[in-house]
């Protein structure tokens, strides 16, 4: 591309319920939009090359590195952050559980914890310590917080189960 | 670290990405799923010109099986591939490769084509795909040629794309129902990165091996086939020592690379173990008691 000019695309996405339209520059990462331009900094960036998971963001559905995709990707889909997940002023199971089961302790990791979490929880409500252990190998805790964590996410399944059936 | 300003074009066809390719010359590069290109462009050990952007391309997203034949599109994220029946029925060595490359999230986005252009040493799907004897369908503007997998990767990173190619479609012939397959990993920690991969795949005949197939990564520049060993398999009955012996066979002229994760000397015994492993499961799977 010519030095001196900046591309740019336009995006329409949806973002927590949200439709959002903006221009972009093509290497602006879903991360950087969702902090910089959308002013959600509840998605963390760690090490910006995919590996610490604390970026974690669902889209359409399936959760993906922020860090890892650039918003021009993202244009036309539905994009779920952390700032999503209360209602209200009310913690989500999820957050509830996190809460009450002390499953963070900096805090750094827990919106991308959180954001993989719903997706395991989602897939499986019946989510076994195992499962979801297995799971969470994609998001580090440097604080190695992982055992509160692992049962945070059991007991926000068995909690959504519930009310799912009531 | 954010990435250096690139052009972006969205392509909605793998005609329209070869045109691209063309037009925007050689510093242009294929953007699929962006696992293992957008953290380069992160550290900025890659600078393109331009991205061409392939993911939202209908005609590259196939997952299909057809006369025995496995077909997975460029678009193809590795999250899909390895959770199509397609896959499992026709090529169960790939879906196991792809279950261990990179995390959930990770696999979500990047692509079973992509990892293959990639072409990284150590990688596993490359080493799947080596095994099973795949085609790889390299499409440019107006023309497509087929390369055999043995003929594709060259070195660390470098394959025999050439410039204005596209990695269009990988194609793996389905082995006969009774076979075998295995995929072993050596990693330093759970979901981490691959030191050294064995694939293996074995169809029996009568208490012998009618047919083997064994691949590594991660001892070699690229991904290697270890046709010696498969060669004094072949007619044998799979005995435990004879397979421990192929094993050693398959690395014996092996002189691995040398990296934070491991010696060459120790990636060539952890390979040798991985082989026999993988050996000895392709042949319990295939109906052999080694």
């Amino acid at each position: 591309m010519n030095q001196g000019q900046t591309e740019r695309h336009s995006v329409s996405l949806t973002v927590n319920d949200r439709a959002v339209e903006a221009e972009v520059e093509p290497r602006l990462s879903l991360a950087d939009f969702l902090r910089r331009h959308l002013d959600l900094v509840g998605t963390h960036l760690g090490c910006e090359q995919g590996a610490c998971g604390a970026c974690t963001v669902l889209v359409d559905g399936q959760s993906v590195r922020a860090c890892l995709m650039l918003t021009v990707q993202a244009d036309g889909t539905t994009v779920e952050t952390v700032e999503g997940l209360a209602t209200n002023g009310e913690l989500h199971p999820v957050q509830e559980a996190f809460r009450t089961k002390q499953g963070l302790q900096c805090g750094f990791c827990t919106p991308g914890m959180l954001m993989r979490s719903l997706e395991l929880i989602r897939d499986n409500r019946g989510i076994t310590a195992e499962q979801a252990r297995e799971g969470l190998a994609s998001n580090m805790c440097r604080c190695t917080g992982y055992q509160y964590i692992v049962e945070a996410v059991v007991e926000a399944a068995s909690n959504m189960d519930t009310e799912v059936n009531q | 670290m954010k990435a250096p300003p690139f052009g972006y074009r969205r392509v909605s066809s793998a005609a329209e990405a070869a045109d691209a390719l063309r037009e925007l010359g050689s510093d242009a590069r294929i953007l699929a799923g962006g696992q293992s290109l957008l953290p380069m462009l992160s550290v900025r050990i890659a600078s393109p010109s331009h991205l061409v952007d392939i993911g939202r391309a209908d005609d590259l997203r196939h997952i299909t099986a057809d006369n025995g034949s496995l077909r997975i599109g460029a678009a193809a994220t590795q999250w899909s591939v390895e959770n199509d029946q397609a896959t499992t029925a026709a090529a169960p060595l790939l879906a196991d490769a792809i279950s261990r490359a990179g995390q959930v999230p990770i696999r979500h986005r990047g692509t079973v084509v992509g990892s293959i252009a990639h072409a990284d040493p150590s990688a596993e799907i490359p080493a799947a795909v080596l095994a099973s004897g795949a085609t790889l369908i390299a499409a440019s503007t107006g023309s497509e040629r087929e390369i055999s997998a043995d003929d594709f990767f060259q070195g660390p990173y470098m394959t025999a794309l050439e410039e204005g190619e596209l990695l269009r479609e990988v194609r793996i012939d389905r082995w006969p129902d009774g076979t075998g397959h295995a995929f072993e990993e050596f990693s330093h920690s759970h979901e981490s990165w691959p030191v050294v991969t064995a694939a293996v795949l074995v169809l029996l005949n009568g208490g012998t091996i009618d047919r083997v197939a064994i691949a590594m990564s991660g001892v070699d520049g690229r991904p290697v086939r270890a046709g010696q060993a498969e060669h004094e398999l072949t007619g044998q009955a799979p005995t435990p020592e004879l397979l421990a012996e192929a094993a050693q066979s398959a690395t014996r002229d092996l002189e691995p690379f040398s990296d934070v994760f491991g010696s060459g000397r120790y990636r060539k015994r952890v390979a040798t173990a991985l082989v026999r492993r993988a050996l000895t499961t392709a042949t319990t799977r295939a109906g052999g008691g080694a």
